[in-house]
């Protein structure tokens, strides 16, 4: 196969793979949307392998077929509640092809170059193993989190700013030794040096933030494994390579974007880690005190709320994944729905633990979409409610982030439940949530408290509606 | 522990202090509960009802009085018509009454009670405090008080309230004014705007703005500044230079306004007069005023408690029963709101009267005979500023900050972008600055393209990049065509295995979450 034609193809893969992302746009052109990226990498990987750089046949099939039905079994394995999971593992493999690719690629002298175009190849292997290794030990600290492999609180080392500046600054300087070389061939030595602590640091950043930040970082990730990707296309001077990597690259900004948006955070911020273990970050002075007194509800009694309602609407956070209550949840939704109530669900854009996992969750019970609605759609209908039940989910509903100016919360959007005529909070006990802040909610006049585990209590008031 | 609800003998008097529904309620907390025959009746609960929820039904008034360690009624007691006997006289010695009891007003009733080494509990003493709310009697009666005025004044008023457009001509809708903003007059403002009226609404507490236009209404403002809020959240009388400028509103409104609702009360004084003979004169033939404020005098001058009378062609409504006449929704919040109380005392297994608790020692008028009306002074609360007021400026200052920062740091930005795109022009080889054309534009796209994902769809499209990202595997196919045993081509096979795990596994599992997304 010539050199243009196959140059062609990755157009029309690069172009499939935008089409691929722009079918996401709207659930009916979403299933469309997979297979032209199915298509497009197909493409890609066959023009490749009958190109004119490959000619053995040994490894190369052998290899796709292995990776292919670990991929396939995972795809087949995974529980819609680890979703995270599988994402963040899936950067790692990323991550480290990444560095694995720029180290062959290093490694391989059988292209002379020379002068300025040596000095910009080795930098984009430089800035490619960086970035993967970063990209790779980042994604699998995020995976034992999310897993609970490894504890979901921040690890927050003294002078952690400080160590993750040294280490930057001195992975420059080993980028530096790479590209000025005065050998005839690029000395390893930095390369692996660098990729040593870029692992560590990949370690590290992710070790310092908590989990409710996992959104955050694991939309990170998937930007940095974008850029890895980018990286590895100018060294290898491969075009579709670089789009595929830009693609990726921006739409984990995106995301890394409207989930800090959506917490009244900077991008920095959550990057450095630590939040709500800060000592300040506990509000002062009598008046941050919530006043009044907590009601709490028996599950019968909040089945009659339901029966009574006209319109409800369901407020799901992480409580509600881990408890896997999503199907008695739909049931009582069936049931209410049936009897001509109003039911919908509200998302807040960082319910979950990974940007849309609700959406997902609530799909897999068999939720129809089109009444799960975004934060935006439904803020404004809670005063129209008659009840709000709030399952698991504690800071994306805190009064305290529109009022409190001292609250560490405060500017973050949220659902404004208190506004229904009751609200209903599901909860095991009173404890604060993620944030560390005590919730002004749980005192309001028109708020019951459902405490138990998520599941049970639905069961039950399932059991009480019918 | 026994509970006993008798029929209330004052005249016209429909309520009931406990709803069956209510009866079940504290049944459950361990209750029994004693019903006199045809208690409910007026309010259309059955003796039958009653049986059903678990009560006893007692045929006479003289035995229920005598069967219950604690008497739930609505009324003060008074004069037994039938039994020709003060009702305060048939209590047993040392038993407790709970109900409304006006304790200012009612010393002689105190004292009877005291006589019979009763303990009384007087909900209409119980304090205004927000743990209170459950218990506040006052407040879901006013708030029944405030409906029933609107429903009442519709009858009495003869034309739409709301405005129509009709084939056989135009109607213009009613417009109401209603005076005092507390619970009464919002749940009047909030019946009235649901009929279709333009409402108007007038307090001397400006807190309470926010409330009234909630409720649909317009909030009247005097261009007096003076804020009315007294202790309790309550009103508290005003400087005359304000009560004259708001007179001269009442006046301009009367001439306006088709109906008037008045709720205006100061706690232990006669209803302030805000509503004079000369504005009733000047209203429209067929207005209606409501007086809510009938039983402490009326805030109009021509009111006459408990009647109906037409003066100048206006009828003035006094009617002070206003919450009977919505007998079953009164009857069952009293009763809730006595159940509430009754939980908070400890229920049946634990029922103490603690008087270091705020909520008992304002409510509790006599124990075992003894007279501890009224209650200690407690120091004023001082309550913390607003702090939506004083963050606001902060806020906003910081905004202003931002932004200027940012427009420096953006302009900075693109200087240095710029300079270093020179730089790289001046040294780079073109087949770089082609890759760079193609990466720049590829995000420029990407961006694009990916604002346009639905959130709902976030996760797919997280997977389904992370699949997309897995095309690294042609830096791996790249690699392997050298000897196999070779560094190279050892790490370029681990490449292309890692990168199609994405592949399959991202591919895969998004066509799996998609397949569940349905309508």
């Amino acid at each position: 196969m010539p050199e243009t034609l196959v140059t062609i193809a990755y157009l029309a893969a690069g172009l499939l793979f935008i089409f691929s992302l722009a079918g996401l746009s709207a659930q009916e052109s979403a299933r469309r949307g997979n297979l032209f990226g199915m298509a497009g990498m197909v493409m890609a990987v066959l023009v490749t392998a009958f190109g004119p750089r490959v000619d053995s046949y040994t490894i190369l099939p052998a290899a796709l077929v292995v990776g292919g039905a670990i991929g396939a079994l995972l795809a087949a394995r995974v529980e819609m509640t680890s979703m995270p999971q599988l994402v963040a593992a899936l950067h790692s493999f990323v991550g480290l092809a990444a560095v694995l690719v720029g180290m062959a690629t290093a490694m391989d002298h059988s292209t002379a170059l020379y002068g300025i175009e040596a000095r910009i190849h080795l930098t984009e292997i430089f800035v490619g193993v960086f970035v993967g290794a970063i990209t790779f030990t980042g994604s699998v600290v995020a995976y034992g989190k999310l897993q609970g492999l490894i504890g979901s609180k921040p690890l927050l080392l003294p002078g952690r700013h400080v160590l993750n500046l040294i280490a930057v600054l001195g992975c420059a300087y080993l980028g530096y030794l790479f590209v000025t070389h005065s050998e005839y061939f690029a000395p390893m030595w930095p390369l692996y040096a660098c990729t040593a602590i870029a692992f560590l640091i990949g370690i590290h950043l992710v070790m310092a933030i908590g989990g409710a930040d996992m959104p955050v970082v694991v939309s990170m990730l998937n930007s940095y494994s974008g850029w890895a990707a980018a990286a590895a296309g100018f060294m290898l001077e491969n075009d579709l390579l670089i789009i595929t990597g830009a693609l990726v690259g921006s739409s984990g900004a995106i995301l890394s974007y409207i989930m800090c948006h959506a917490m009244n955070r900077s991008f920095v911020s959550v990057i450095l880690g630590g939040f709500g273990a800060e000592e300040g970050a506990k509000p002062g002075g009598a008046s941050a005190q919530p006043a009044g007194e907590v009601k709490s509800v028996t599950a019968e009694e909040t089945a009659d709320l339901l029966r009574d309602a006209k319109s409800v609407i369901i407020v799901p956070g992480y409580g509600m994944a881990v408890a896997q209550a999503q199907y008695p949840l739909y049931e009582a939704t069936k049931l209410l729905r049936d009897k001509g109530a109003n039911v919908r669900f509200a998302i807040h854009p960082v319910a979950g633990r990974l940007p849309g996992h609700m959406n997902v969750l609530l799909a897999e019970a068999k939720v129809p979409y089109d009444i799960v609605l975004e934060m935006e759609e439904i803020n404004a209908d809670f005063d129209k409610t008659d009840v709000v039940i709030v399952i698991g989910a504690n800071d994306i509903v805190n009064p305290g982030a529109l009022d409190d100016p001292s609250s560490p919360i405060y500017g973050m959007p949220i659902l404004q439940v208190w506004k229904a005529k009751i609200c209903v909070v599901m909860k095991r006990g009173m404890a604060s949530g993620y944030a560390g802040v005590d919730n002004p909610l749980f005192y309001k006049e028109n708020t019951r408290m459902l405490f138990g585990d998520a599941k049970k209590m639905i069961d039950a008031v399932l059991t009480a509606l019918k | 522990m026994k509970l006993a609800v008798p029929k209330e003998c004052r005249p016209g008097e429909r309520r009931v202090a406990a709803t069956p529904e209510n009866v079940a309620r504290l049944i459950k907390m361990g209750f029994t509960v004693a019903v006199e025959h045809d208690a409910g009746a007026a309010a259309s609960f059955g003796d039958e009802d009653y049986v059903a929820a678990g009560a006893e039904i007692v045929p006479d008034a003289r035995a229920i009085w005598q069967t219950g360690d604690i008497l739930l009624k609505v009324q003060p007691p008074s004069m037994h018509p039938a039994l020709n006997v003060h009702e305060a006289d048939l209590i047993r010695e040392g038993g407790t009454l709970i109900s409304f009891l006006y304790p200012g007003k009612n010393k002689d009733i105190v004292d009877k009670l005291a006589a019979r080494k009763a303990t009384a509990i007087a909900v209409d003493q119980i304090p205004r405090i927000t743990r209170a709310q459950k218990m506040d009697a006052l407040s879901s009666m006013a708030n029944i008080a405030g409906y029933r005025s609107v429903v009442e004044a519709a009858s009495f008023y003869g034309r739409f309230f709301t405005g129509q457009m009709t084939a056989a001509g135009k109607v213009p809708p009613a417009k109401i004014l209603v005076i005092g903003a507390g619970v009464a007059g919002l749940a009047a403002i909030g019946a009235a705007r649901g009929m279709g009226a333009i409402v108007r609404a007038f307090d001397t507490r400006p807190t309470v703005k926010e409330q009234v236009k909630s409720m649909g209404a317009e909030f009247i403002e005097l261009n007096v500044a003076e804020d009315g809020e007294g202790a309790g959240g309550y009103a508290k009388e005003m400087s005359p230079a304000f009560i004259k400028a708001e007179m001269e509103m009442f006046a301009a409104q009367a001439m306006d306004v088709d109906i008037i609702i008045t709720t205006a009360l100061i706690p232990n004084r006669p209803a302030p007069i805000l509503i004079t003979e000369e504005m009733v004169k000047s209203m429209k033939n067929g207005s209606v005023i409501v007086d809510l404020a009938a039983e402490n005098g009326g805030n109009c001058a021509l009111t006459e408690p408990g009647q109906v009378v037409e003066r100048h062609g206006v009828h003035i409504l006094g009617y002070t029963d206003l919450p009977s006449r919505l007998a079953p929704t009164a009857s069952l919040l009293f009763g809730n709101n006595l159940t509430h109380l009754l939980a908070d005392l400890g229920g049946a297994s634990h029922f103490h009267l603690d008087l270091a608790d705020e909520v008992v020692r304002g409510a509790l008028v006599l124990r075992n005979g003894e007279l501890l009306w009224p209650p200690p002074a407690r120091p004023p609360v001082v309550l913390p500023p607003d702090p939506k007021v004083t963050a606001k400026p902060v806020a906003v200052a910081h905004e202003a900050k931002a932004e200027k920062k940012s427009g420096l740091a953006g302009s900075i930005m693109a200087i240095v972008g710029a300079a270093a795109l020179v730089g790289l022009g001046l040294v780079a080889p073109p087949a770089f600055l082609s890759h760079l054309t193609v990466f720049a534009l590829a995000c420029i796209v990407g961006w694009q393209v990916v604002w346009n994902v639905t959130p709902a769809l976030h996760t797919p499209l997280m997977s389904v990049t992370n699949a997309i990202s897995g095309i690294i595997v042609i830096g791996g196919m790249l690699q392997v065509s050298g000897p196999p045993t070779s560094t190279i081509t050892i790490l370029g096979a681990a490449a292309i295995l890692l990168a199609t795990i994405n592949i399959a596994g991202g591919f895969l599992v998004t066509q799996r979450m998609l397949k569940m997304f349905r309508r």
